[in-house]
């Protein structure tokens, strides 16, 4: 994802001379041709999360557009009140990147975890939420977000994580607008982020038992396409939400509140993460075998009826 | 009108202003620097005009004082000032850019100002426009990480069109500044992460205004003037008194206040 990241952001760069790129320390030798190519336009601004919304603000305001880059919990939740005040107040075109988010750095300890971002980011007023579920959607979701008029939140993973949709890549990718990828009765798998390719391995798992469900990657979880979910909820009898993050406050908060909402009672299943932090060392694999977010687990516990 | 007559109708206003709500004591500290810059110093044919200079108002909670400065320089009505902090009004009680002409950055929480005004220093530097930027900010406001987090990057990107100005009047929230940060000086600090540094009489028009055209204090550096200055200046009763930056002014102190402003008391 990140590399998709990265060369759709070279071809944005080289296209529009306004746009920025700012890191906070983050990237050795990622970073390397951008600096030879942008020059000024690339600024590493030290391990400063704080001042990089700060000077980002500072540049948008200014009429440039500003992507910034980092760690995932360094560049949302170290500097949330930044993000809130210079940035989501002002409603300024600034794109957040969180690289590494959920359990990517699972052995890496807690404080490299990204569990809780998508649900105190969603709480601000003006703020977009986007969680690619592939590299294509990384790249679609980075062209995207460099058209929006206010900031986004862009939650990507780090590489090697598998290509779901065709190469030819996504033309028709909307930001606010999730993508049905398979059509379906009875079920839908709704994913975003990183579990996209967990839902359609899960949905591949449960054809066999003679369950078709539908799968949905919802991409972006602010605004979340509710026509969307209220077609599937109206659809299907039980919608299972899959996200590497907290329930409360994520997807499954979200879709949750958009069925009740609707006065719909479709039920709902949700594969998150536990209120709680990892107290081991582990693996992205292993948290989430422990956690129940394989493809396995998830099609037995629906299987199982939740 | 000279730069005194116009410093001493802001500072009536901002009385007359803190009928309502806290920080009269703040804002009057911040007063002769505001008019230094606004009537002075910087360039600002309107508060939308592209190549005008930006003051950032980093202590957001002196707004009173820089709704008042841009009163007097017509940018908003100075009949609305009567409107601050009450239900409906655009004046609210730290300054919202969106809803003020001439207020650049919306501000209150502190410790921002500084790493906006780099973002507005570099966009104005790569697009070759040469304005300049000034962010006011508490001595108390100095205890904010962010402030040093952007220090250090302002002092490294040469940033020589910012200068920051510090409303040394040595009181904040709880205590005294002197107290709760004992060590060094506010020029010492900003020297050692590369800033060139002045100290300043911040009330003292002819010497702000001496010191501002001496900006930048060296070519290739941020300059940083820290203006010495007593909260609730020019109203004896809340002069470095702690208990003004709560206090508003109640119907019994305003006419004396505004005498005293007026010089008739003394």
């Amino acid at each position: 994802m990140r590399q998709a990241f990265l060369q759709e952001l070279t071809a944005i760069m080289e296209r529009d001379p306004s746009v920025y790129l700012l890191t906070s320390d983050t990237g050795f030798h990622v970073f390397d041709d951008f600096q030879k190519a942008f020059g000024e336009r690339f600024l590493n601004v030290g391990i400063s999360e704080a001042a990089m919304v700060g000077i980002a603000a500072g540049l948008a305001s200014s009429g440039k557009r500003v992507f910034t880059y980092g760690i995932a919990p360094f560049v949302t939740l170290r500097c949330f009140e930044q993000i809130r005040v210079d940035l989501c107040y002002p409603n300024l075109p600034v794109t957040i990147v969180g690289v590494g988010a959920g359990l990517t750095y699972g052995s890496a300890g807690v404080t490299h975890h990204t569990i809780e971002d998508v649900a105190v980011l969603s709480a601000l007023p003006n703020m977009t939420v986007v969680c690619p579920g592939d590299p294509a959607e990384a790249g679609a979701a980075t062209r995207g977000a460099a058209l929006l008029e206010g900031p986004c939140y862009l939650r990507i993973g780090k590489s090697g994580e598998r290509q779901v949709h065709e190469d030819s890549g996504l033309p028709d990718f909307t930001i606010g607008k999730g993508i049905r990828l398979r059509e379906g009765k009875d079920i839908a798998l709704v994913a975003t982020g990183s579990m996209l390719p967990t839902a359609i391995e899960a949905a591949d798992l449960l054809a066999k038992d003679g369950v078709n469900p539908e799968v949905i990657s919802m991409h972006t979880v602010k605004p979340l396409d509710e026509e969307l979910v209220k077609d599937v909820a109206t659809r299907c009898a039980t919608i299972a939400t899959l996200e590497e993050h907290v329930a409360r406050g994520g997807l499954a908060s979200a879709v949750t509140d958009c069925i009740v909402l609707a006065g719909l009672n479709t039920k709902t299943l949700r594969f998150a993460l536990p209120d709680t932090f990892a107290s081991e060392a582990g693996s992205q694999e292993y948290l989430r075998v422990k956690h129940g977010l394989r493809a396995a687990d998830i099609a037995g516990r629906i299987l199982s009826n939740g | 009108m000279i730069l005194e007559a116009i410093a001493r109708e802001i500072r009536k206003d901002v009385v007359r202003m803190h009928r309502r709500g806290s920080n009269v004591g703040s804002a009057l500290s911040t007063v002769d620097i505001l008019v230094s810059l606004y009537f002075d110093r910087m360039n600002i044919p309107s508060p939308d005009d592209p190549t005008r200079d930006r003051l950032i108002l980093s202590k957001g909670h002196a707004a009173a004082a820089l709704y008042a400065t841009l009163a007097q320089k017509g940018f908003i009505d100075r009949e609305s000032l009567s409107t601050f902090l009450s239900d409906g009004s655009p004046l609210t009680g730290h300054p919202c850019a969106e809803l003020v002409p001439g207020v650049e950055v919306s501000s209150g929480s502190l410790g921002h100002g500084l790493a906006i005004a780099i973002g507005m220093a570099l966009a104005a530097q790569h697009d070759g426009k040469e304005h300049r930027f000034y962010v006011l900010m508490g001595d108390g406001e100095l205890q904010e990480g962010s402030v040093w987090e952007a220090a250090i990057q302002a002092a490294r990107l040469g940033l020589d069109s910012i200068t920051a100005i510090i409303d040394a009047n040595d009181l904040q929230g709880y205590d005294r500044v002197s107290e709760i940060q004992p060590n060094g000086t506010h020029a010492g600090r900003f020297e050692s992460f590369g800033w060139a540094a002045a100290e300043v009489d911040g009330h003292d028009l002819n010497q702000l205004s001496e010191a501002f055209a001496r900006t930048p204090l060296e070519p290739g550096k941020p300059s940083v003037l820290v203006a010495k200055t007593v909260l609730g200046k020019g109203v004896a009763e809340m002069e470095d008194d702690l208990g003004w930056h709560y206090f508003n002014v109640s119907d019994q102190q305003l006419d004396p206040f505004l005498k005293e402003l007026d010089g008739e008391s003394q």
